[in-house]
């Protein structure tokens, strides 16, 4: 699956010009509130209409100016679960669930009633009204219901910011089912890095009705020139990396990374899964040559990629380990003794219990 | 109770209830379209047609009814056609008398609907339609169902508001006992005539009784759309 976007519109002072492309898996589009995700969102779920340009998934073209083409929404085939919910309230949560599946044709569905119903936990709230459903119930409700339209992408506009950690934490496992299990394309739009981080593979930065940058979420959240769009949270990076052993009596993980062996806090996973795990840029320590007899056991090799001035006396050193990158926040007294340039091989040294799990989200 | 009335009263009552009736029924699609229309419609005229809409409101009844006599009665340009071309005969029967009631009843059946549709989130008909659902299938499935406590709220006005009709259908149909005499003309000619009051005051105290069961009914109905709707 490819989605192809590249429009301009206008909204009365506000200027919305957005390029993008992926190529399956989830995409998201991440800014800050008014930076025009949801606007974007519309306009490929084709509730707007871009004042010029083109969106294109696959083959088929929604919409293009040029070529006054421009598919209504209903015949678009994409799925969008929005930040409210918007469930029917007249109609129970079976009928709700039924009202996109029933009109797709029988020979454009993928998912079954009841596979659907199994993966999102929703058996029990069928004969409700929307009104009787918690949040989090009613977004599992709302995201049942765009899947049995059998969406050719899905897009999901903030499904969580309404909710409380407990409940993301309800929800998050199903996003990660769709991703996973069911291979369903998804743009995603958050302002919140978690979410980001533990979703999506691909992330389009949002500013003012641009698009800043777009990559891969780890060498977009690395780069350091966006710091100030991306890092209103803490700096930090996700590693993935394979897990080569679990050793249950000493509460250890043992992972296999490009740059090195990595020792963790057991985590919940098989032998064989990619774990993500998030690194804060405070945590990570450098070395340059062979640090010596340390405590710390995770020493990841790799080279200065791009070295930034932080706030006060701190210098903010994006490395490359192994391809992935990793954030160092050090001091600049530190750097001067180090004598740290760009290009130059060190050793970043992390702490065992400087790792979060990701799939435990706090 | 039965003896209480004369035959030509309860003529009277029938006739009331069936001109009342179908006055709201046959003007409750028109009245949904326009108010759809005039909700939703951005188009060059629009206030044009709220005025006209809303005009027997304002315009003196009477006038309503000579306008209607103008126009549908036999030499009346659309009265001769229909006349002509299908049969159809308004005058001074009793489908005059219903088509001079819905036109009184029809402002208030629509600012009725039009007050419920402005009131549905257009953000549901929206994810209907990223659903799957054309225009017809949102309007329906979504923008019926949510607007039914204003569409039945509306036809009770129509309704009520038939019953109580009386300047334009005197004007338009006249007074013919068994054929346009509804309770109003009836209790006008009651007390035109010398000892009506009696007859007068049966067909009053009716008419409160046929009005607050009219009323009651539709609170009950209006709850239950509105449970519905709401989903409680």
């Amino acid at each position: 699956m490819t989605l192809s976007v590249d429009v301009t519109r206008n909204l009365g002072g506000f200027a919305l010009t957005a390029a993008f492309a992926n190529a399956g898996g989830v995409t998201a589009l991440f800014g800050r509130s008014g930076a025009g995700k949801t606007t974007l969102v519309n306009l490929i779920a084709g509730l707007a209409r871009p004042d010029a340009g083109h969106i294109r998934l696959d083959d088929t073209t929604l919409v293009d100016t040029d070529r006054r083409v421009d598919v209504p929404a209903h015949r678009r085939r994409v799925g969008y679960v929005f930040q409210e919910g918007r469930l029917f309230p007249h109609l129970s949560v079976r009928s709700n669930l039924a009202y996109g599946y029933r009109i797709t044709r029988r020979h454009e569905r993928w998912g079954e009633f009841d596979q659907v119903i199994d993966l999102l936990g929703i058996a029990p709230l069928l004969d409700r009204r929307p009104a009787a459903l918690s949040g989090g119930e009613k977004q599992r409700v709302a995201i049942g219901r765009a899947l049995l339209a059998s969406p050719r992408l899905l897009l999901m506009d903030e499904p969580l910011a309404s909710l409380d950690a407990a409940r993301k934490e309800e929800i998050l496992p199903y996003i990660e089912r769709l991703r996973d299990d069911m291979k369903l394309p998804i743009v995603y739009v958050s302002h919140a890095v978690e979410e980001v981080a533990r979703l999506a593979d691909t992330l389009v930065l949002m500013a003012d009705g641009r698009v800043v940058a777009s990559g891969s979420v780890n060498d977009v959240f690395a780069r350091l020139d966006l710091r100030p769009l991306t890092g209103q949270f803490e700096a930090s990076v996700v590693l993935s990396a394979r897990i080569v052993a679990n050793d249950a009596a000493n509460g250890t993980t043992v992972l296999d990374h490009p740059a090195g062996r990595l020792s963790v806090g057991l985590l919940p996973q098989r032998v064989g899964a990619l774990a993500r795990l998030r690194v804060r840029a405070r945590d990570v320590a450098l070395a340059v040559g062979d640090p010596g007899n340390l405590s710390i056991r995770n020493r990841l090799a790799g080279t200065i990629a791009e070295m930034a001035e932080g706030s006060g006396q701190v210098i903010e050193v994006r490395l490359d380990v192994g391809g992935q990158p990793l954030i160092a926040r050090i001091t600049r007294e530190a750097s001067r003794a180090l004598d740290l340039s760009v290009g130059q091989p060190v050793v970043a040294l992390i702490k065992s219990t400087a790792f979060d799990r990701l799939d435990d989200f706090s | 109770m039965f003896d209480a009335l004369t035959p030509a009263e309860w003529t009277a009552i029938g006739l009331s209830l069936r001109v009342a009736t179908v006055a709201a029924m046959t003007s409750l699609p028109l009245g949904v379209a326009i108010a759809y229309v005039l909700a939703r419609g951005r188009f060059p005229g629009r206030s044009l047609v709220d005025g006209l809409v809303h005009l027997p409101l304002v315009m003196p009844p009477v006038v309503t009814g000579y306008l209607l006599l103008l126009a549908f009665g036999r030499r009346g340009p659309v009265g001769a056609f229909l006349d002509n071309a299908f049969g159809i005969v308004f005058a001074f029967r009793w489908t005059g008398a219903a088509l001079a009631a819905a036109v009184m009843g029809f402002p208030l059946m629509v600012r009725a609907i039009r007050l419920s549709l402005e009131a549905i989130d257009t953000r549901l008909e929206a994810a209907a339609s990223t659903l799957g659902a054309n225009r017809l299938r949102v309007f329906a499935t979504v923008t019926l169902p949510l607007s039914l406590p204003g569409i039945l709220a509306g036809t009770v006005l129509a309704f009520a508001r038939a019953l109580g009709e009386f300047g334009a259908t005197i004007t338009f149909v006249g007074n013919i006992p068994g054929e346009t005499q509804t309770i109003p003309t009836a209790i006008y000619t009651a007390l035109q005539t010398p000892g009506g009051e009696a007859e007068a005051l049966r067909l009053t105290a009716l008419s409160v009784v046929i009005a607050f069961a009219a009323l009651i009914a539709s609170e009950a109905l209006a709850r239950r759309a509105a449970r519905r709707v709401l989903g409680r």
